[in-house]
């Protein structure tokens, strides 16, 4: 799914999505985590009306849910880029060479965890994603790139015409 | 169902798999479908089609098959032949009668009887690689259920805990506690709510042990926490999986379902009086949240910050009930241990560490992948042996227990692998990834990636792994770019006590691992980096002034 910075304001069936899951689990401050895994997979980021709304919802202090947000790396504050690479650093992948990936990507791109100004690719870092047997491994939109090149990224940055 | 119709659904199905010509294995494990496994699948699927032969030969996709650097693997059940790298085009060979057709695959067979397979003992991976994680069916052909059927009818749960106590299992998660001692713990608690949890939050870089395992085989992991459950007396099972593990999160909650579905799991659990219900809950990047209780404040929907122990979660755990906190592949290690008892079990393994580990292997080793030894097998036979060496150079260290670990060189090549003896010489066994290191590789900068690790992980609620970890990756950052004094390596020295001895949970006290043990192995490597501004291994790049003084 495109990663589109809708509001929550906006009218379309994600806010009802969001709405059964957390009836799902019946608006308990325990199922935080699991009502904001729902919500960044529909949105794609966690917005901060998002993160409020879900605070009231579940009657829990704005505070507490912006922390839990802010403490999970899996979560995401801002809007992500059309495409994402998200290159493994994991030990393998690190032996493997995977800081000339992550230089090749923040010369064409942008630096890691950040996006490119007109929010085609965004690049970022994992923490071995236990592709160790594959290294150096990328994930790219989703899908675990194997024995990654320099070469090979860039023949897949041209193939959607970055500069 | 009941466990007759268990026992009956076995032999149904071992005699409708027994009636097939020819069942072909396809793994469809993570790292054999990013190599492109689900395409070698649809094709093999449309040339059983295409050469009529669907009624007569099975398409199966199974767990990891271990040699993941090979993959996508295909292993044919009629002539047990295993091949590696197979492409869409090696399709309708595959599936063909004809043995002259296969003759162009030869090349890329690999040898079952070699001793990358023949020197491994599998009991947690025994059915990966074999079942089809995604078939019921399968798994209860394999046996599957029969050890929670055995353990609900024919043993009291004081029966299964001493069972547990009497095999020495210690958890696999890398501290080694005895599982039994927990398990009894938790069972003497007279509270009404009590918890399981399988920690799969594996986290340490490095390791991909858990997650084959919950992929290739995820109804033991389900069976091992039912029989948890019914020794302990807890209804209610929690599984803590990382939110990057997709396709074991995907095959755990299908998994649940059909178990659900026959009366496996849920209510009257094979229609006796025993009920166990199992829920997901998804990590959200956490590297602490392994921490057992952090990870409780994660279920509990709250940030992953561990808190002061005691009390245990044993006796305070999830929302202050006892709570029974084990790896996921300890809870594979269970069902085999009911089936055969704990004797069986001490029988394996060395006098202080039972059984079997499982170990990932990666880094600059021949045969990266997943293999499963007893306890007690030495390094060199683990690297050498199975692991195939080291391409075209020179071995230099073995990486254990990821952030927590220790470096180990070559002079300890052949110690016996278990708990004790890693924990001597300053590794841990750790979760099993075993990352394998060459002469191009610096140990300075193994040590500053690891911290960089720890600094980006620690929780922040301590201060001397918040303020500590950072002081000294920078020092190890100085060290690695030339800029360090002797000053510096006394001052990490006293960190890495300060670290050890004060901070709250497992990963302060442990971060300070890596540099400790490069320290003690490898000081010739930092006195390198520091007096002669150089990097024996090529790898760092010294960019100091001071190298520039001193040309």
């Amino acid at each position: 799914m495109a990663a589109s910075a809708t509001p929550v304001g906006a009218k379309d069936n994600r806010e009802k999505l969001l709405e059964r899951a957390m009836s799902r689990y019946q608006y308990s401050g325990d199922a935080l985590i699991e009502v904001l895994h729902t919500a960044q997979e529909l949105f794609g980021f966690l917005s901060r009306p998002l993160l409020k709304t879900i605070a009231q919802k579940l009657k829990l202090p704005h505070s507490r849910v912006l922390g839990v947000a802010t403490f999970y790396h899996f979560f995401s504050l801002k809007p992500k880029g059309e495409h994402t690479f998200v290159v493994c650093i994991g030990t393998a992948c690190y032996v493997a060479g995977a800081l000339g990936l992550i230089e090749g990507l923040e010369r064409r791109c942008a630096k890691a965890g950040q996006t490119t100004p007109d929010g085609k690719v965004s690049v970022e870092t994992a923490r071995c994603i236990g592709s160790c047997g594959l290294a150096p491994a990328v994930i790219y939109d989703g899908n675990v790139l194997a024995r990654v090149t320099p070469v090979l990224l860039d023949t897949e940055l041209n193939k959607i015409a970055v500069p | 169902m009941n466990t007759e119709e268990l026992k009956e659904k076995q032999t149904e199905e071992l005699a409708r798999q027994r009636a097939l010509k020819d069942r072909i294995l396809c793994c469809t494990a993570a790292g054999c479908i990013s190599c492109g496994a689900e395409g070698v699948r649809q094709a093999l699927l449309a040339q059983a089609k295409a050469q009529g032969r669907e009624g007569t030969v099975e398409i199966c996709g199974t767990g990891c098959m271990g040699m993941c650097g090979r993959g996508p693997l295909v292993l044919r059940s009629s002539d047990q032949q295993l091949y590696g790298g197979v492409t869409v085009e090696d399709g309708r060979v595959l599936v063909s009668e004809n043995v002259i057709d296969r003759q162009s695959l030869l090349p890329r067979g690999i040898d079952l009887q070699g001793p990358f397979f023949s020197r491994q003992r599998k009991i947690v991976l025994a059915n990966s690689g074999r079942v089809d994680p995604e078939k019921l069916a399968d798994y209860i052909a394999a046996g599957g259920y029969q050890s929670l059927a055995k353990a609900l009818e024919e043993m009291t749960p004081r029966d299964v805990v001493e069972e547990i106590k009497k095999s020495g299992l210690r958890g696999r998660g890398g501290a080694g506690y005895p599982s039994g001692l927990k398990w009894e713990l938790v069972a003497k608690q007279t509270t009404p709510t009590k918890y399981i949890v399988c920690n799969a939050d594996e986290g340490d870089p490095g390791a991909f042990m858990d997650r084959s395992v919950l992929e290739g085989d995820p109804h033991r992991v389900l069976e091992g926490m039912a029989i948890a459950g019914y020794a302990v007396g807890a209804q209610q099972g929690y599984i803590y999986v990382r939110g990057e593990y997709g396709l074991a999160i995907q095959r755990l909650q299908t998994a649940i379902k059909q178990a659900e579905r026959e009366h496996l799991l849920g209510a009257r659990i094979l229609e006796q009086g025993f009920q166990f219900r199992i829920d997901l809950r998804i990590g959200a990047g956490a590297f602490v949240c392994g921490e057992e209780t952090a990870l409780i404040a994660s279920i509990e929907g709250k940030r992953g910050q561990p808190r002061q122990r005691p009390p245990y979660p044993p006796a305070s755990g999830l929302w202050g009930a006892p709570t029974l906190i084990n790896n996921v592949e300890t809870f594979a290690n269970i069902p085999p241990i009911i089936e055969r008892g704990g004797d069986w079990f001490a029988g394996i393994g060395t006098a202080g560490s039972k059984g079997t580990k499982v170990f990932a292997l990666a880094g600059k080793i021949a045969n990266t992948g997943l293999i499963e030894v007893p306890m007690g097998t030495t390094l060199r036979e683990i690297l050498f042996d199975i692991g195939g060496g080291i391409p075209n150079r020179r071995f230099k260290a073995a990486q254990t227990g990821g952030p927590s670990g220790g470096c180990i060189p070559e002079q300890f090549l052949d110690l016996p692998v278990d708990y004790e003896s890693l924990a001597q010489i300053g590794s841990i066994m750790g979760s099993g990834g075993l990352i394998v290191m060459d002469e191009t590789s610096c140990m300075v900068d193994v040590a500053r990636f690891f911290m960089e690790f720890c600094m980006d992980e620690s929780c922040g609620k301590c201060i001397p792994c918040r303020a500590g970890t950072v002081q000294m990756q920078d020092i190890l950052q100085r060290i690695t770019t030339g800029d360090a004094s002797e000053d510096d390596l006394e001052m990490l020295k006293t960190l890495s006590e300060l670290l050890r001895e004060t901070s709250l949970c497992g990963l302060g006290q442990t971060a300070p691992n890596p540099v400790v043990s490069t320290l003690k192995y490898f000081p010739q490597e930092y006195e390198a980096h520091i007096r002669e501004k150089r990097c024996p291994a090529g790898h760092c790049h010294i960019t100091s002034k001071t190298q520039e003084v001193l040309a």
